[in-house]
């Protein structure tokens, strides 16, 4: 079998950069996946979309992919609703700092054209009703953040990449990448050997293997977030909400049930991706302190998944020096299902050799080399 | 009787129809079936529907039961209130 490019990961990012490049009229894509559609990290997400970061370059990922997302379902020809709501993130400050430093954000995200707010505690009442007075010091509110289906939005890339001629091959795995004088050749899988020149890194929590199998090492590690889901009610509440310092992210989506996280301190770095009891406790206590109501929600499931996290928690997209034809899109920290749009477009642009939609220097691997101080994201669940 | 009218799923609501529909666009395993059309992520956890969907599985694969995976199970085996679990971790302290 020979292809143009392989694209190693199926989930959220692989589907939109195979996408993209058949968009653009590349011929003889395959993507390989070892689990199942979205059996990785796009499956296990927060189904979250939003705007509000610390850096101007998350801010114009997240911007440009919503952009994306409002016109998705008809761009792609998608059959089924891919469930995109608007309604918002609110994210609570619960002390002085996290106060100071949202309105740093939001001056930044308004700089950029993002219609984020920062609002005082009864303009948070009017908007969540049922949060806790009593734990916050303000907000900051974007009307434009919001949900999306991440099984169907991952589907909706599939289904209109097969359109275009692009193979996907999901439970086979990709085994090693065959190299000669330092050039791509060969990939083989558990069932074919692909002659190729190309190869997209877009593995999620297995970014770092795959790196390591063509001799490129990458500077991210995964680690477990756990979540949960619990019973559909009737809609309460609109926006998602967030806190960093109470460390929860909490939204109902549009089918009724309520999702929420949040991260584990000093998590190892790894693959596991079990569910604990610990993480129960707590996002309990956190989830009935901010949001009292939901004590009377039954849970009914949790799962954990890899967040692949990079050392200033932006994500890497381009090319590498260390391998010709070896591209990357990784280390997205918990955020890549929302960067997809903006991950395929740009990516693709990289590979054919096109000027990029926005300059992507800050997002090479190169900004890690010899300690450079890079763009630091804080605010992460 | 009509397909629309046999529910397979009474927690989310999807119907023989709905399952071979989406059988019929190429998705052939629970996990496929379950992430599209949300069967099996209700209360009973596809406690219910998960036979059910593995019958209509092996059906249309033309394969043994035995061979048709089934859908992971995942924790909690019941709806716990998160209010009850608040309140069961003031009692432990």
């Amino acid at each position: 079998m020979k292809a143009n490019i392989v694209i190693i990961g199926g989930g959220i990012s692989g589907t939109s950069i195979a996408y993209n490049l058949a968009l653009k009229g590349m011929k003889d894509i395959v993507v390989f996946d070892d689990n199942y559609m979205t059996g990785g990290a796009t499956g296990r997400c927060g189904a979250g979309v939003r705007q509000q970061w610390g850096t101007k370059m998350n801010c114009i990922l997240a911007k440009k992919s919503v952009e994306f997302f409002e016109t998705a379902q008809e761009v792609l020809g998608y059959h089924r609703d891919v469930e995109f709501k608007q309604e918002g993130y609110l994210i609570v400050a619960t002390n002085e700092k996290e106060d100071a430093t949202f309105a740093k954000n939001v001056k930044l995200q308004q700089s950029l054209g993002i219609p984020a707010r920062k609002i005082t505690v009864d303009e948070a009442l009017e908007i969540v009703p049922h949060l806790n007075k009593d734990a916050i010091v303000s907000a900051t509110f974007c009307p434009t953040d919001g949900h999306l289906n991440p099984f169907l939005m991952t589907d909706a890339y599939y289904v209109a990449a097969k359109r275009l001629g692009v193979q996907f091959f999901y439970r086979e795995k990709v085994l090693e990448i065959i190299k000669e004088n330092n050039k791509i050749v060969k990939v083989i899988t558990n069932n074919h050997q692909v002659e190729t020149n190309k190869v997209v890194n877009c593995a999620g929590g297995f970014s770092k293997e795959i790196g390591d199998m063509a001799g490129v090492d990458i500077p991210v590690y995964s680690e477990n977030h756990e979540i949960l889901v619990t019973e559909p009610i009737e809609k309460i509440q609109g926006p998602m909400v967030i806190s960093f310092a109470e460390n929860i992210y909490c939204q109902q989506v549009p089918h009724g049930a309520f999702i929420m996280g949040r991260s584990t301190i000093g998590v190892a770095h790894n693959h596991d991706i079990s569910s604990t009891h610990e993480f129960l406790d707590e996002m309990a206590k956190t989830a009935v302190h901010l949001l009292p109501p939901l004590a009377n929600l039954r849970v009914v499931r949790q799962w954990g998944g890899s967040y692949n996290i990079s050392p200033d928690r932006q994500p890497i997209i381009g090319d590498t020096d260390q391998l010709e034809g070896f591209y990357l899109a990784c280390g997205f920290s918990g955020h890549g299902f929302m960067f997809a749009p903006m991950t395929g477009i740009l990516l693709s642009e990289v590979i054919l050799g096109e000027k990029t939609t926005i300059d992507i220097t800050d997002l090479h691997i190169n900004r890690f080399k010899n300690n450079k101080k890079t763009d630091y994201e804080t605010s992460v669940v | 009787m009509n397909k629309k009218d046999i529910i397979m799923c009474r927690c989310e609501d999807v119907s023989l129809q709905d399952i071979h529909d989406v059988l019929e666009e190429g998705y052939t395993t629970f996990e496929d079936l379950k992430r599209i059309l949300r069967i099996g992520m209700g209360p009973c956890q596809g406690n219910t529907c998960g036979l059910l969907v593995q019958r209509e599985i092996a059906k249309y694969l033309r394969k043994p039961l035995n061979e048709i995976e089934t859908h992971k199970v995942r924790p909690l085996t019941n709806g716990v209130k998160l209010g009850s679990i608040v309140e069961a971790l003031k009692n432990e302290s």
